[in-house]
């Protein structure tokens, strides 16, 4: 392979990993944090594609779009935290994979009534609508590195918060002990409802963010939701770090294995993930 | 074990005696769709086996259900059925055998993370299939003849009927449940429910608890195969959807649903997912609202599955 | 509350949901064959999920035919069973065994997604029902499963690629990339494409496979790019039409390597592809601005009963009503007479809004195959591609 386009494939996976990990951020979260196994992630990530469809066509502005979206994921983060998930936190693991699988049924079939089952797409903002060269044939979208930015902007966010902070600190005890915090005096159930939120947020901002470069389409969040799953378990649940490196990780093998072995392509990122899991049962970055 | 409830004993046989009588008097697509529904029945009891009994959630179980329904269709000839007996083996022993090699090495793994290296080698399967050609790729491929038996020349039953295979279908899944009860009611069976309770004591005591539960793996990969080539030769198309994902997960709702570690649970969760699946068909379009709107609400208020539902309250 | 009375209240619970679910499925009421009697129409399409709008599109234009000839075919009304088949081919045996076995329906009209159409052409072989298939194109059902109550009024996958090998090098590209999904119709494009294109002396340089459903087309896109192949011909319908066609433009392939596709690439999809889908040449059955006397009259009573503009797959739809609508008239209604029904079927000349068609022997529609560009939000018609073009019908034995 010619160097150069070696380099531009490794910049492919690099953007595919990190708003893969965008989408994997919130899972880690709310499964690390909080314990809870939710399959409706995926939802949430097309929520948030069509609320950006929506809100932009309602208004023309793309970030406006983007302040509402998030907005408007955190205020059902936050709903659907109070009406139903917090009844499971006692409950075994199962229930809540349960659920949150009738929680999939019920957010497609709403987004089929509120917003039909046509294609939609989102424009690319203005101002970022346009391509670099970077060969004689090949372009690169400038809107794909703004979103790499975004990721790793918010990816260090994210660390800032969790480490550095006291609500950081408190979300990481609650994780271990939640009793003790509470017993504390520190409002577990407002610090979950918190966590679900930002959680819900993260994969509705990916969705938002991913849209004029994806299509907005009925079932975009099932591709997305196993492999946040699978980026969560290689990563070590709970660690922001280690879906970083996974999401990395499955960008370039789900690249290179696209070009270099087509035959097997679909099977590579699952072979990575059982390669990775014999080796080290809990994860790259996982508490054993 | 405990002993069932006296009043569940009496509802299984009442259950069976029913199911008997059905073909009597349903017709041809009640009584296939009832076949159906034993079948996901057979399929949810081996899963229960691991997730229920043995506390091995396991996201991969399609892999021995769907590998079980491409053997069939591999040893079927075009123009006529394969031999029952051998071809039922044949499915039955490769997914024994693929369970075998997958338990081996995910085993070692447990909780979130077991489940999802299960989830990724049904993928791995999935995806070879799919992307295989002379396996029929994504479309799958037909079995043209349903398998026939025959002893010296003697057919005691023709698959083809819809009947037969009703009470053939009737006879395995009644076979299935025995084997596990029966396995469960064994010393073999005590020692799963302590390996699910604390797997820590049972190593501390000296049982080499992996090579139990990889019995119980590969086990519930041979009934799960049974299954698989019930389903093949019902459906007479295999296709690679058999061992995807959503195969598993929606076999572990129907095993959560029904109520977990119960005899009847898995029994329950697909019949009522089924028959719920029918039933809001004919409603509405938006059926699957009513559908995901069931289960949330059954999973807020029937903590332990439907088969809660039967269990009478204790008095005293 | 006493234990006794939450026990009942459980107890109807579950008799409740049985309840339910037997109730609303008619359990084999008897069902009498009259000639004025209803004639049952099963739709078996996909009414969520990605193919939903196909679905949607089908079924309004096989309404609207049915609405135009006052609500009747060959003097018997019209009972719809819809079902929604989710474009899941593991459950396509069932769906299909549900229409013809429990509600009994006389035709079944479906599907869009060719590995459902395998499940539907399986039930049909057996049960010998009536089965007329609105759009997919999966080559067997009038290959080597084809069967004499087996029509369709769409198209063969081949059929939408053969003419594009054609047209390309007409345009003096010798040498083109293909690409797609990795899966049956994918590869039955190919297969069509790949005919035509060496037939007429050009080289495929490259054929390049994703796997099915994945969208992440930025890798492929680099080996294109890096092959510089004078054009690159592909096949992708719906939402990944519509990231193709966007991240093709985007990599600023756009301007120096064109693209082809079969129709797929551009229609229903044109709208979300905006400015990127700007030229683009494609080769379907269909074009919008066709100068066809029929299909002036069809777009605007479309139009005007369903607000929204036609599109192929409603075209397809609205032949299905009109082939079923020839059949019947020829045996007076009589269903039940099928040998003479489908003999008529077979000799038939549909007037469709594409321009008139025949019946090829294996069941397939024998068509023109338009060049189309897409000017604004409309794919324009240029010019026939392909004139007649029959699907040779490999393996059929009726052919």
């Amino acid at each position: 392979m010619d160097p150069v386009i070696f380099l531009i494939q490794v910049l492919n996976g690099v953007q595919y990993g990190l708003l893969l990990f965008l989408v994997a951020s919130g899972l880690t979260l709310i499964f690390g944090i909080m314990g809870i196994i939710n399959l409706a992630h995926g939802s949430f990530y097309m929520i948030g594609a069509y609320l950006a469809f929506s809100l932009v066509r309602l208004q023309g502005n793309f970030w406006i779009a983007l302040a509402l979206g998030i907005v408007v994921a955190v205020a059902i983060g936050a709903a659907l935290e109070w009406l139903v998930m917090r009844f499971l936190y006692q409950r075994d693991h199962l229930y809540q994979v349960l659920l949150t699988y009738g929680l999939i049924l019920i957010f497609e079939e709403l987004r089929s009534l509120l917003w039909g089952d046509d294609v939609h797409g989102v424009a690319v903002p203005a101002g970022l609508d346009f391509s670099i060269p970077l060969t004689e044939t090949l372009s690169y979208q400038v809107y794909r590195l703004v979103i790499s930015l975004a990721c790793l902007s918010i990816a260090a966010g994210m660390y800032w918060l969790i480490q550095r902070t006291r609500l950081g600190m408190m979300i990481r005890a609650g994780s271990v002990d939640r009793e003790m915090v509470q017993s504390l005096g520190i409002d577990i159930g407002l610090l979950y409802r918190l966590v679900f939120a930002l959680g819900v947020a993260l994969a509705a901002f990916a969705g938002m963010l991913a849209a004029p470069v994806s299509s907005v389409f009925p079932g975009m969040g099932n591709q997305v939701l196993i492999l946040s799953f699978v980026v969560v378990v290689i990563g070590g649940i709970g660690s922001v770090k280690g879906a970083l490196v996974a999401a990395l990780a499955i960008g370039l093998a789900d690249t290179f294995g696209k070009v270099l072995v087509p035959q097997i392509a679909g099977m590579v990122v699952y072979l990575l993930m059982a390669a990775i899991l014999l080796w080290r049962p809990q994860g790259i970055f996982g508490r054993a | 074990m405990d002993r069932q409830p006296r009043s569940l004993q009496v509802l299984l046989i009442a259950g069976v005696i029913a199911l008997a009588a059905f073909p009597l008097v349903g017709e041809k697509f009640y009584i296939q769709f009832i076949t159906k529904i034993m079948i996901l029945a057979m399929f949810a009891m081996s899963l229960d086996l691991l997730v229920g009994y043995t506390g091995l959630v396991s996201l991969g179980h399609a892999l021995p259900f769907g590998l079980a329904a491409y053997a069939l269709m591999f040893v079927s000839p075009e123009a006529e059925g394969a031999g029952l007996g051998w071809s039922l083996a044949a499915a039955a022993g490769v997914a024994a055998l693929a369970s075998l090699v997958v338990g081996l090495l995910v085993l070692r793994t447990s909780g979130i993370y077991f489940i999802m290296v299960t989830l990724a080698f049904g993928q791995m399967a999935y995806y070879y299939v799919h992307d295989s050609k002379y396996l029929g790729g994504s479309d799958g491929k037909y079995i043209y003849v349903r398998p026939v038996l025959e002893i010296f020349g003697w057919k005691p039953f023709d698959l083809e009927n819809h009947t037969h295979f009703y009470y053939v279908a009737l006879a395995l899944m009644a076979f299935v449940y025995l084997t596990i009860r029966v396995l469960l009611a064994s010393p073999f069976g005590r020692v799963i429910a302590a390996i699910k309770e604390n797997e820590h004591r049972m190593r501390m005591l000296g049982f080499a608890t992996f090579r139990y539960k990889l019995v119980c793996f590969v086990l519930a990969g041979a009934l799960a195969g049974l299954a698989g080539w019930l389903a093949a030769a019902h459906d007479g198309l295999v296709n690679p959807e058999m061992l995807s994902w959503h195969q598993s997960g929606q076999l572990l709702m129907m095993v959560i649903l029904g109520g977990m570690g119960t005899p009847a649970g898995p029994v329950l969760g697909a019949a009522a997912l089924k028959l719920l699946e029918l039933g809001f068909q004919g409603w509405t379009k938006h059926w699957q609202l009513l559908l995901g709107g069931f289960i949330v609400l059954s999973v807020l208020l029937i903590p332990r599955g439907l088969a809660q539902l039967f269990e009478w309250k204790r008095r005293g | 509350m006493s234990t006794f009375e939450r026990r009942i209240t459980r107890r109807e619970f579950i008799q409740g949901a049985a309840g339910v679910a037997l109730a609303a499925s008619p359990l084999g009421a008897p069902f009498v064959h009259a000639q004025s009697a209803p004639l049952k129409v099963g739709l078996m399409l996909p009414y969520t999920g990605t193919y939903a709008s196909l679905g949607n599109a089908i079924t309004n234009a096989f309404k609207l035919y049915v609405a135009e000839k006052g609500g009747k075919l060959a003097g018997r009304s019209i009972d719809y069973v819809v079902l929604d088949d989710e474009s899941e081919p593991a459950k396509a045996v069932d769906n299909a065994s549900r229409l013809v076995n429990r509600d009994k329906v006389d035709v079944l009209v479906g599907t869009v997604h060719s590995g459902v159409q395998a499940g539907i052409v399986k039930v049909a072989r057996e049960s010998g029902v009536l089965s007329i298939i609105p759009n997919a194109g999966f080559g067997a059902a009038t290959g080597p499963l084809c069967s004499p109550n087996i029509f369709r009024t769409s198209f063969s996958n081949w059929q939408t690629t053969f003419a594009l090998g054609k047209v390309m090098m007409e345009k003096g590209h010798r040498s083109a990339v293909w690409i797609t999904h990795k899966y049956a119709a994918g590869e039955e494009m190919f297969a069509g494409f790949k005919e035509g294109y060496e037939k007429a002396g050009g080289r495929i340089a490259k054929d390049l496979w994703l796997p099915f459903p994945n969208v992440e087309f930025q890798a492929l896109l680099t080996e294109i790019a890096a092959a510089k192949p004078d054009a690159v011909a592909c096949f992708f319908a719906g939402g990944a039409a519509v990231k193709f066609v966007k991240d093709y433009d985007a990599a600023g392939l756009k301007g120096k390597i064109p693209l082809y596709g079969n129709g797929f690439l551009t229609d229903g999809t044109l709208q979300a592809q905006g400015a990127s889908a700007q030229g683009i040449m494609t080769t379907l059955h269909y074009a919008d601005s066709l100068d066809v006397a029929k299909d002036k009259e069809f777009r605007l009573a479309y139009a005007k009963a369903y607000k929204l503009q036609p599109d192929v797959y409603a075209v397809q739809g609205y032949d299905a009503a009109q082939l079923l609508d020839i059949g019947l008239k020829a045996v007076k209604g009589d269903i039940k007479a099928q040998k003479a029904m489908t003999a008529a079927m077979e000799g038939v000349t549909i007037d469709s809004p594409r321009g008139k068609w025949k019946m090829s022997r294996s069941h397939n529609p024998i068509q023109d195959s338009y060049l189309r560009q897409v000017v604004g939000e409309q794919n324009k018609y240029v010019a026939v591609a392909w004139k007649a073009l029959e699907d040779p019908g490999r393996g059929c034995k009726m052919a």
